[in-house]
């Protein structure tokens, strides 16, 4: 068996809906090295939204067996941080008291807390906004505090569900580059760095982001291709227009609409 | 200075369509020969609120003392039930279908018996009019509390969160403008119980005064002591509308 920050072991899942029973995963294994930036592509319904929250335990898998760091996932692990489509802030707490609800919840005193999250705003570029209410912000600024609200108690890996799906597209390339600046792709040691499992529907998001992309297969999900991205880092806006770029864009395409069989080389 | 003239460039209409409508009435009732006891004119009403035979103070404190009751016991009662109901699918299945019934009822009809039960008094007033006004109170606590974001409660599990946490930290701000937006009505609920209880069964308030007036066919000190109810109601109806200003300014302009 691989050894892996999170291991999957033929993972499959199948809910009851009111026409019977739906296989939305099956036999999913893939293995995720510490540091690693993977991102999972997929058509709409292919289930990599569930398996996102699979591997943080907060829905179980029906078959398989998902280990991170060398612990069996049954229900939510802690050491994560999740961010979502939609930035969910609460809307009475000022940005830097949204930043800080992990500690709250997790029964940590905030208080200690609050340094690193003036720390994490100023890095996410909202130095000075940490007593604004949310309307107050942008919805780029607003992802960019839900992502410091998920990088608050340092967790060793961060799970992103389509966390720029409802930006526009510009601000959705600048907030890419934000991501790997955040994430340390050029301070930090690839081991020092957080490992990412990032959702998307968007291949070249995935190319400029990644380490790796897994693509899936629809009803019910299964991995599709498995696919290196082999791209120079630290990651920058003139690589897109790069010939190597295109390349893996071209083939993880043709993986995903399975137009030839391309795309499954490792 | 310039609030001052918004303010005015948004309700001259308002201040323009009621002096319209009091001249009118009163050129009616004034050269229209219409007998007092039919309608006053707005100047008798006006000279009916201030002197006249009516103890005023007396009647508006026992009236008033009956819709602030009454508004009190729907809030505590009504968000007590609502949290019950959000807390525990048990407790929402026996309370549910249960209000439900209750609300049906029309608080009309017991009335009379709250006489049978209670006697004359401000406290069974005080009841009718929380009757009428609970019910929005629990339906909007119990939908204020259960309409959060699953990501957000997600959010809480991965941090191993208490339930109850979720509830002070999460649910329970998150349900205050659906309170605070059912308040409004139970403000204008309370005023509608007390006076029902009070043309049941009352010796006091202004329920009271206008029963009287329909034996003594004195209908200015009627009309008079419709402007006292509707000035109490609107001004806890203007509390309310603070409250929800102070306390949930996040939500303003969502109602």
């Amino acid at each position: 068996m691989n050894k892996g920050l999170i291991d999957l072991h033929e993972v499959g899942m199948t809910y009851q809906a009111a026409s019977g029973p739906v296989e939305a995963l099956a036999g999913i294994s893939a293995s995720i090295g510490a540091g690693e930036f993977v991102s999972l592509v997929g058509p709409s319904g292919c289930g990599k939204s569930t398996l996102l929250r699979i591997v943080a335990g907060l829905r179980p898998a029906t078959r398989g067996t998902i280990t991170v760091a060398g612990r069996t996932v049954t229900q939510p692990i802690p050491d994560i941080g999740m961010v979502f489509q939609a930035p969910i802030l609460l809307k009475w707490r000022s940005i830097l008291e949204n930043v800080l609800l992990p500690a709250e919840l997790a029964g940590k005193d905030p208080a200690k807390l609050r340094p690193r999250a003036e720390q994490l705003l100023e890095m996410a570029g909202l130095a000075g906004f940490g007593p604004k209410l949310p309307r107050e912000l942008s919805g780029g600024m607003q992802q960019r505090a839900a992502l410091c609200r998920a990088l608050l108690l340092d967790p060793p890996l961060l799970l992103m569900d389509e966390p720029f799906g409802a930006l526009d597209a510009m601000t959705r390339d600048d907030m890419a580059l934000e991501l790997l600046r955040i994430w340390g792709e050029k301070d930090l040691a690839r081991e020092a760095r957080k490992t990412v499992l990032f959702v998307t529907h968007s291949i070249p998001e995935a190319v400029f982001l990644s380490d790796r992309v897994i693509v899936m297969s629809a009803r019910p999900g299964r991995i599709a291709a498995d696919l290196r991205i082999d791209l120079p880092r630290p990651r920058t806006v003139e690589l897109r227009a790069t010939e190597a770029f295109g390349r893996l864009n071209l083939e993880l395409f043709r993986a995903l609409t399975g137009k030839t069989g391309g795309g499954t080389t490792l | 200075m310039t609030k001052l003239g918004a303010f005015s460039r948004q309700y001259w209409p308002t201040v323009v369509l009621f002096a319209f409508l009091l001249a009118s009435w009163q050129t009616a009732v004034t050269f229209g020969n219409i007998r007092e006891y039919l309608l006053p004119a707005p100047l008798s009403v006006w000279n009916a609120l201030w002197h006249g035979d009516t103890a005023w103070a007396g009647h508006l404190w026992t009236t008033t003392l009956e819709i602030i009751g009454a508004f009190l016991m729907a809030a505590v009662v009504g968000v007590a039930l609502g949290v019950a109901i959000a807390w525990s699918p048990v407790l929402a299945n026996a309370l549910v279908p249960f209000l439900v019934f209750v609300n049906t009822l029309p608080k009309v009809a017991i009335a009379p018996l709250f006489l049978i039960w209670m006697g004359y008094g401000i406290f069974p007033n005080m009841l009718m009019g929380a009757l009428i006004g609970f019910f929005p109170v629990v339906i909007n606590t119990a939908v204020g509390l259960s309409q959060v974001e699953p990501d957000m409660l997600d959010l809480g599990r991965v941090f191993n969160a208490p339930k109850w946490k979720i509830f002070v930290k999460i649910r329970i701000p998150n349900a205050l403008p659906y309170i605070l937006s059912a308040l409004k009505i139970t403000a204008t609920a309370a005023v509608v119980g007390a006076i029902v209880g009070e043309f049941v069964a009352s010796q006091r308030g202004l329920g009271y005064v206008i029963v009287t007036t329909q034996s003594s066919m004195n209908t200015s000190v009627a009309f008079a002591a419709l402007v006292w109810i509707s000035v109490v109601g609107l001004l806890l109806y203007g509390a309310v509308v603070l409250l929800a200003h102070l306390w949930a300014p996040w939500a303003e302009g969502v109602d």
